[in-house]
Parts: structure tokens; sequence; C-alpha cells
């Protein structure tokens, strides 16, 4: 599904808008996964995934940085996000499924930051793009 | 059936109490169709939804959207036996409207977000899991009966 100039607009509007909380809302999205899908803890037995843990926090500058990347670079995700892409599918090899119960996370905790921002049409231009940043993070899984 | 504590129905309730049914039900139907544009595909009587803006203001869509919501609603006092109450339903969707079960899910994620946009802050990690939980049982009810 092709980003149009609309959505890439609605998306750079939208991080410019997260600033510098990218790191705390993808903090406070891994933990609204953590807790609302818990099958999705077996990929973190390494980590104390309590509410405030460090590693969470540290978790979400990580992401939060490469969805940053991202968004520096709609018009070529799967250049931007390779090395990621080798990391997912060979080391990290976290099921598909995953990667949409953090992107329906995301969305959850910016409409909740950003109510009046989160229009429909932004709704839907973040869904595609983090569809499409799924699609190519386990585009070399096989 | 759906798996949740005590104190996670009353979370539930105590949040739904808050919730304009009529607002936000129109408001999660409208986002389903613009978020998701195939879902129109069983909306084609309800007139122009050819642009976000027709489908956000078209009347049948929002009317719609409130009887699906207050329908939801009266789940949420069953929440021990949603199989039985939304067994009619679950008929009427697979054999009168042929609705594919994946979009009750659909619906479901749309509907979190709502909420989540509504409530802030008071949309807390814990209450979105109870809210998961319900709408998960809800997708499933409704999904029971089809053949």
């Amino acid at each position: 599904m092709v980003l149009s100039d609309n959505d890439k607009t609605n998306v750079k509007a939208t991080w410019s808008k997260v600033g510098d909380h990218a790191s705390d809302y993808v903090a406070e999205a891994l933990e609204r996964m953590f807790f609302s899908f818990p099958t999705t803890k077996t990929y973190f037995p390494h980590f104390d995934l309590g509410h405030g843990s460090g590693q969470v926090k540290a978790h979400g500058k990580k992401v939060g940085e490469a969805l940053t990347q991202a968004v520096g670079h709609l018009d070529d995700l799967p250049s931007a996000l390779s090395a990621l892409s080798d990391l997912h599918a060979h080391k990290l090899r976290v099921d598909p499924v995953n990667f949409k119960l953090l992107s329906h996370c995301l969305l959850v905790t910016l409409s909740s930051h950003q109510p009046t921002e989160f229009t429909p049409e932004v709704h839907a231009s973040l869904d595609k793009f983090l569809s499409n940043v799924s699609t190519v993070l386990t585009s070399k899984y096989r | 059936m759906v798996n949740l504590t005590a104190a996670e129905k009353t979370q539930v309730t105590n949040l739904w109490g808050k919730v304009n049914v009529k607002e936000l039900g129109g408001e999660a139907l409208s986002r389903l169709l613009v978020v998701y544009p195939w879902t129109r595909r069983f909306f084609e009587h309800f007139g122009d939804l050819s642009t976000a803006e027709a489908v956000l203001h078209n009347a049948k869509v929002l009317a719609h959207g409130e009887k699906v919501l207050t329908s939801f609603g009266e789940g949420l006092k069953h929440l021990d036996n949603l199989k039985g109450t939304f067994a009619d339903l679950s008929e009427l969707h697979c054999d009168k409207l042929h609705v594919d079960p994946e979009n009750f899910r659909l619906l479901g994620n749309v509907l979190v977000i709502v909420l989540a946009r509504h409530f802030g802050k008071e949309f807390t990690p814990d209450v979105q899991a109870a809210y998961e939980k319900v709408v998960a049982g809800v997708a499933n009810a409704l999904a029971h009966k089809y053949h």
C-alpha cells in the first residue's frame, strides 16, 4: 500500500509534533503492547518488563530513533531500513504478527497524546506508514 | 468467554459509563471506513462514501455507528456469556450480511484507538489491556456461529 503525498505530509507533521517525545512514546507503546498482548513478552525474557523499566525506556529510544530515520526516508524505506531488516530476519526473527501489535499500540499512544491532530486521515496515513515499515522489516525473512 | 479479573471488569464498566455512545460509535465506524477503505464494500447503500469528508458527514454511517456501539455496550453487561449474547447477531452477520469476521477485529482495533483518543491519560495500559480482551471476545462471539 503506497504512501500518497498526503500520507507523507501527515506522517512528517505527526512525527515533527512528537519531537523529543519519540523515545517516551515508543516506550509507552512497548509497555502497552506487553500488557495487552503478553505473548510479545516472549521476545524479551532478558528484560525487566515492569512499569518504568529502564530497559524498556532504552529500547523505546532505539526503536524511536529508527522510526525517526524512517520518517526522514519515506521515499526509500527499504534502503533506509536495510540493516534493521537484516537484523530482524537473521538474528531477532520476531514473528511477523507482532509488528501489527506494536503498530496498533503506537497508534493508541499517538492518539492519546495528540487527540486533536489524530484525525481519521492522519490515522489512516500513520497506519499505512507503520504497515510499510513492518513489511520492510520482515521482507528478508524468507 | 473473556477472562477478565474483577478489577478489569470494573475498569471496563467505569470507563464505559463515561462514553457518549452516539459520538464514539459514529467516530469508530467512520474511522473504520476511512482507515480501511475496503470495508466500504458493506455499505454501498449508505450513499456517498467516496472521500473521508463524505464518510465523516454521512448521516447513515453515524447512525449505524451508534447502533453498533449500543449493541457492543449491551455485550459489556454480559461479559461472562458473550457467545450467547451475540448468537443471533453472529448468525445475521454470516447468513444475511456476509461479513468476514476479520472486520470485527479491525473495528475492535479502531474502537480501542478511539477510546484512547477520547480518554487520553485515563486510558492507561491496564485499561487498554482490559478493553483488548473485550474487543477480542466480542469479535470471537460474533464469529462463533459462522459456518
